[in-house]
Formats: C-alpha cells, structure tokens, sequence
C-alpha cells in the first residue's frame, strides 16, 4: 500500500527574542501552535495528535516538560509523543508526525519544538562534566571549531568565508520579522572585528541563545484540499544517526549526513540537488557550517562548497539561497532551530515567507543536525503534490 | 480501523534489574540485551530497518545521555534512528508507525534506565508543573498516596486489598529470573499513608530490548510472533486539582482505540508501579478475576525507570512466544498518577 501523502497546512512561530520574560512556557509553546492553527483555519478539535521535541530538558530545568503542557496544547485526550534527538530534534520531531500520517495513523497532527532558554545557561548545559567528556570544551563552539580548522586546511578556504556567511544570514534576518537578531547597522567589517571565540569562530559568527517556539500543522491530502492556502508537500524525509566518536569518523563531512541527503533525494526523485532545489534552510549554528553542508548535502564537490559562498550564490538573490530567513545564526531555540527550518523551507514553497521570499521557489530543502554531528534529520519539500 | 500491515513483536530481552549497578555504564547495561534480541533472531545490526530508543537525561543527570548508548547499537554505517524522551512503549510505538509507513520492515527498540544514579522520587518531582507543583517537591510516593487514599475514600479499595496485589505481584515474580523483588514479603511500615513499603515499587537499574517485524519477515524470524492488533495512546490534564484520581480516562481511551475490548484478553501486563494504581487500571480496562494479571510480577517487582513500560509489552509478547497466551494486553505509563497512558494489543494465531 502507498503512503498517504503529507502536507504542510499551517505554520506559526514566536517572535525569537533572548528572554520571554512575559510568558511562562506553556504561553511561549500556546503562542506558536495557535499562530499555526490560525494559519491553517483550524481549531484545537481538528487536531488529532500533538507531537512535541525540544532538546535537553536541563535547559529548563524540566524533565519532560510535554507532561505538564498537555493542557496548553489542547492534547488531554489525545496521542502526545515527546522527541529528543539533541540539535536535530525539530526537524525529527516533525518527520515522526509526517511519519503518523503517511502511516494513516492520523489524519491531522499538531507538532511544535521549543526552547525556552533564557531558564539556564546553555552553554554550560551543553558543556558536559568530567568524566563524560575531556574539560575545557566550553560549548558547542568549543566542539565544532577544530573541525571547522580541518575543512578550511583541508579546503584552502580563505579566512573571511565564515564571515561573509554570518554577514548574509544577519542581514537576511533584517527581513524576517520573527528572527531573533535585528542588526540593522551591521557591516563586513564588525562581523571580520567581532572577538574571537573559539577560533577560528568570532562572536558575529555564533548563533544567538533564544527563547522560541515554531509550530506546524500536517495533515493527509482530504485536509489539504481544505486548506485556504497553498499547503507545502512532503516530498521526502529521513533521519540518519552515527556515533559521536570512532576511529575514522569524518566530522568535515559526516557520513549520516550523506546518506540521509542521499535518501531525501531518492524519495524526492531529485538527481542534480544543485538545479533541481530552489531554496535551503540548513542548521548553520557556526558560520562556517554553510560551506561544510554545502558539499556534505550534494550542493557542491568535495572542496568547492566555500566558492558557492564565496561567490554570492547562497545569497537571497543568488540561485541557491541558503537561510533566506537569517538562519541559526539568526535565531536559536535549540530545540526549535530544526523545526525552524523545516518550517522556512514550507513557507518558501507556500509562498508565504514574505520580504525574504526566494523569488519562484518550488522545491527547498529543511536541513538540522545535532550532537557531536552525529544525528541528522532533514526534509524536501515542494509546492506540487508529488507524484505517486 | 486495523492498522495498515501487520506487524509484530519478534523478540524480547531484559536485564536482572538491580538496586545499584554502578560497575556499568548505560551502553555496559544495554549491549548484552542488543545482542540478546539480535541472537534469538539471527539480525544483524545492519538488518534493522529502524532502531529507537526511550530514556530521560534526569537519571543520568547530563544532557544528550542517549548519545552514548548509540555506541552500543554499533551505528555504523549510519543508521535510521530516533528516540523519544520517554518510556520505551512509546519507542516502540514510534518504530511501529514508522513500520506502517512502509519505510522500513524491522525495528530495533530499547530503553534504560540507572534510577540509582539519584534519588528517583527527588528526580521525578521535576516532571511536575514548573510554576505551581514542582516548587513544593511533591514525590513520586507521595502523589501515589494521594491517589491510594481517594480510592479508599471513594471506597473502589482498602489497605487489606492493597497488600493482596503486594503479595500476589511478587509471588508470581518468583517465576521471573529477571526481578528485584521476588517472591511475596511483609508489607512493611506506611511510607506515606497509606501506601506501605510493600505497595511501592523497587528503586533499580535495568533495560530491555525488542525487536519488531512485519508480515512474512517476522514469521522468518519467529515461530509464534506475537502481533500487534493495535496501539494507542492517551494524555490526562496535568494538574492533579482537574483530574478525578480514582479513574484513568486516557487508559480506557487509549483501549477503545487499540481494540482492547473486541474480544476478551487472557493476559494483562500492566503498568502500576503502585498497588493502588493497578486498582485504577483494572477498573479503566474492565480486567475481571478470569485475566491473568502482571504473571511477571510487574513493576511491583522490578521498576527501572522508562523501561518497565517497554518491558510490560515485552511480557506480554513473550507469553504469546511461548504459547501461554493467545490475546494479551499490554499498558504503559508515564507522569503523575498515571498521568499518560499506552495500551497495545498482542495475539498469537491459533496454535
């Protein structure tokens, strides 16, 4: 028997900011799921079941939070699933909703991630203890940058790539009204001037630390007939896991990230990602990301995904713009980030991304990874229902 | 509706759950049963179509615990995988959707759990609302209490009643080579009035693995697969103050959508880490004295945390193995007082 297909008929986020000092979680969780439900005209009955993910519940001080927002999601009664697959956790969670309708399980899911982190710190969330992990890793900066300095040795990229990728996406987020960093005054020159952090990362070249929520409503093909705007389709979908660390382990370019691109591709039918995706949202939490995922995703060979950024082709207004909505380095609620750009990668299809709009956008890519790049989930998505 | 394919439970291993393990880390204490299930059905790792997993960084006490525990499923070549920050039962609930979907035909599941690392009833008050209950750190034994003593008040049980599903639950664990408490014992002092130190679960480590199979697949890899008719699950409000303690109605309507109450069941393996609660789950899923009730001994028995709901389907699967089954039902539960609740059904076919 076929999968049912799946459709993304709603969609609503928080306004991302660093504190949300006016909402409890419950609030932050109940503003992003009725902004999606209004989206798709539809009311807490007409969900079937809630599938919630956010990443770990330290950064709160909450263990299984989705016990106590029951009530604010409008599940008493229903199925509620809770995800937790670390940085890739909401573009997972969103794949095991789609997953419940392919499936005929349901026919309309409510799925939404979160995080709120403003309750902790979460750099030191992130940092485990000794003996869990070797000290002076501070952060998740403190993990990724000597993997970044092996790509640019490996690469030859020069220096300032990082920085004309954190330059883009911040002033791509000057179009987004929701993103977290509205740097109306930044230039090249703060970004390459900002203070190093861990290098070769500088400060303008780190996500934020946000308090947010995204949400989405999916649904089966009888829901998206009734839906009063243009639904985004799932296309394909996949998550891949390897562990943190073994010999041979190729933190440049994770072989779980080929194989869950390789698999997006195939049910998506896409052979040449480079001209057949309009658009991609890809986790880009530390600037240099971009280029890694670039060759890591099929974009570009081994070796050339710097020169796609370099030469402007990931810009809004190149032909492959990548995080058209100012990116994790925009806007970080961990949890949320991935689901952020699943959710983006909807918005541009449906048409509705507003200022940052990628001009005829039909097919775009939602792209999150977590842990030691070690768990990937990502989806395809396009504005045609896919043939069956 | 019957779910889209047919899908059932192949194999099933536990660990002998245990007040303190602390020579093992979680990878230690889940890498045998891995290659315990594995074994009994001559998979190898790269044979699994999609593995999942259920546990909580709060036993652990650091975040991404889960990551670790990827070591011991030897994820390499990379694999489809996810976890759920929950009870295994709903680790095997995500891989049977993902199964429905046709995306895959095998499914690895486990979970774990080390409540000695901490001090679980401590631990488990960080579940509650964070702004009303949480602060006053009600514990886990304590809010069960609360729900023994509207029972009694509503008059569905008493304090002599109690301590007969005490003591039945751990005689019928003497069969269980796998339990903490084995065996029936004195009822003990009151912990919190009115529950006794007999009424409460063990405090322990372990985990659980099963693996999942479609159709023919899993006739190849099983002589009595163990089907899964149907699986449901259900969420109560939170807030203790709007529920009526003395029921479980998420229980029953997580039964009526899995089909529970078609046909009459003959094995039940339900989720009560408390005596009182499995009072409420009879009553919610209408069990009568002619259902054979936690033959395992249930988690009066043996309760490691986020894997005693995954274990009460993998006992449930393994009576309908052996044949001392042929309907069985399986329940899970996680938050406050039976706060969410799972229930599949499990049949053999005629023998």
């Amino acid at each position: 028997m076929s999968k049912e297909p799946v459709a993304v008929v709603g969609i609503g986020q928080t306004h991302h900011v660093a504190a949300r000092h006016d909402v409890s979680i419950a609030g932050l969780v109940r503003e992003a799921a009725q902004r999606a439900l209004a989206d798709a005209q539809l009311t807490w009955a007409d969900i079937d079941a809630v599938v919630i993910g956010k990443a770990p519940d330290f950064f709160e001080g909450l263990m299984m939070p989705e016990l106590y927002l029951a009530d604010a999601l409008g599940a008493v009664g229903k199925p509620m699933l809770r995800v937790h697959t670390a940085g890739s956790v909401g573009g997972s969670t969103a794949l095991v909703a789609s997953n419940l309708i392919s499936s005929r399980v349901h026919s309309t899911v409510l799925t939404l991630a979160f995080e709120k982190q403003s309750e902790s710190n979460a750099m030191w969330g992130l940092s485990l203890p000794v003996p869990f992990q070797q000290p002076l890793l501070a952060g998740a900066g403190g993990f990724f940058a000597p993997h970044i300095r092996a790509y640019m040795r490996r690469t030859g990229a020069p220096d300032t790539v990082g920085s004309l990728v954190a330059y883009k996406d911040r002033r791509n987020a000057l179009k987004n009204p929701y993103a977290h960093l509205h740097e109306k005054d930044i230039t090249l020159e703060k970004v390459q001037a900002s203070p190093m952090l861990w290098d070769p990362v500088r400060y303008s070249e780190t996500c934020p630390s946000s308090d947010g929520a995204c949400a989405m409503i999916l649904t089966d093909r009888a829901g998206a007939a009734r839906s009063p705007h243009p639904p985004a389709w799932v296309h394909g979908g996949a998550m891949r896991s390897e562990p943190t660390m073994f010999a041979g382990k190729d933190f440049v370019s994770p072989q779980a990230g080929k194989d869950c691109a390789a698999d997006v591709y195939r049910q998506a039918g896409i052979t040449d990602p480079r001209r057949e995706i309009d658009t991609v949202e890809m986790y880009v939490p530390f600037s240099w990301y971009e280029p890694m995922w670039l060759e890591n995703l099929g974009f570009a060979e081994e070796g050339e995904g710097w020169k796609l950024t370099e030469s402007g082709v990931t810009e809004l207004t190149g032909d492959l713009p990548v995080n058209a909505s100012g990116g994790v380095l925009s806007t970080n609620p961990i949890g949320a980030s991935g689901m952020i750009r699943f959710a983006e990668a909807a918005l541009q299809v449906r048409g509705q991304a507003g200022e940052h709009q990628v001009d005829g956008a039909r097919k775009a890519l939602g792209h999150a990874y977590g842990g030691g790049a070690q768990f990937f989930s990502m989806w395809l998505v396009g504005a045609d229902e896919p043939a069956s | 509706m019957p779910p889209a394919r047919d899908v059932a439970i192949v194999a099933f291993a536990q660990t002998d759950h245990l007040r303190h393990t602390d020579e093992l880390s979680e990878v230690e204490m889940v890498m045998p049963i891995l290659h315990q299930v594995l074994s009994q059905t001559g998979l190898k790792t790269s044979d699994i179509g999609f593995t999942c997993s259920g546990s909580t960084d709060y036993l652990a006490g650091r975040a991404f615990s889960f990551t670790m525990a990827l070591d011991g499923v030897g994820a390499w070549p990379p694999i489809s995988e996810s976890h759920v920050e929950m009870d295994g039962a709903w680790a095997l609930y995500e891989a049977w959707v993902k199964i429905l979907t046709g995306e895959a035909d095998t499914a690895l599941v486990y979970a774990y759990g080390k409540s000695s690392s901490g001090q679980v009833r401590d631990v488990l008050t960080r579940q509650l609302d964070p702004y009303y209950l949480a602060p006053l750190w009600p514990d886990s034994v304590s809010l069960a209490a609360l729900q023994a003593q509207a029972l009694i008040d509503a008059g569905d049980t008493d304090e002599p009643a109690l301590a007969g599903i005490a003591a039945r639950s751990r005689t019928s664990a003497s069969d269980n080579p796998h339990a903490q408490l084995a065996g029936a014992r004195p009822q003990g002092e009151y912990l919190v009035r009115p529950l006794r130190t007999g009424d409460c679960p063990p405090i322990g480590d372990g985990a659980a693995a099963v693996i999942l199979a479609a159709g023919d697949r899993a006739r190849e890899l099983c002589e009595r697969p163990a089907w899964i008719r149907g699986m449901d699950h259900r969420i109560d409000a939170h807030s203790l103050g709007v529920r009526d303690l003395t029921d479980s109605p998420s229980t029953r309507l997580a039964a009526e959508h899995a089909g529970v109450f078609d046909r009459p069941v003959d094995t039940a393996e339900l989720h009560a880490p408390f005596t009182s609660q499995e009072v409420v789950l009879r009553k919610a899923l209408k069990l009568d004295d002619s259902v054979s009730v936690n033959p395992s001994g249930g988690a009066l028995a043996a309760n490691p945390v986020m894997a005693t709901g995954l274990i009460r389907i993998g006992e449930a699967a393994a009576r309908i193995h052996n044949g001392t089954s042929d309907r069985a039902l399986a329940h899970a539960t996680s938050g406050p007082c039976l706060q969410q609740n799972l229930v599949a059904v499990l049949e053999g076919e005629a023998q």
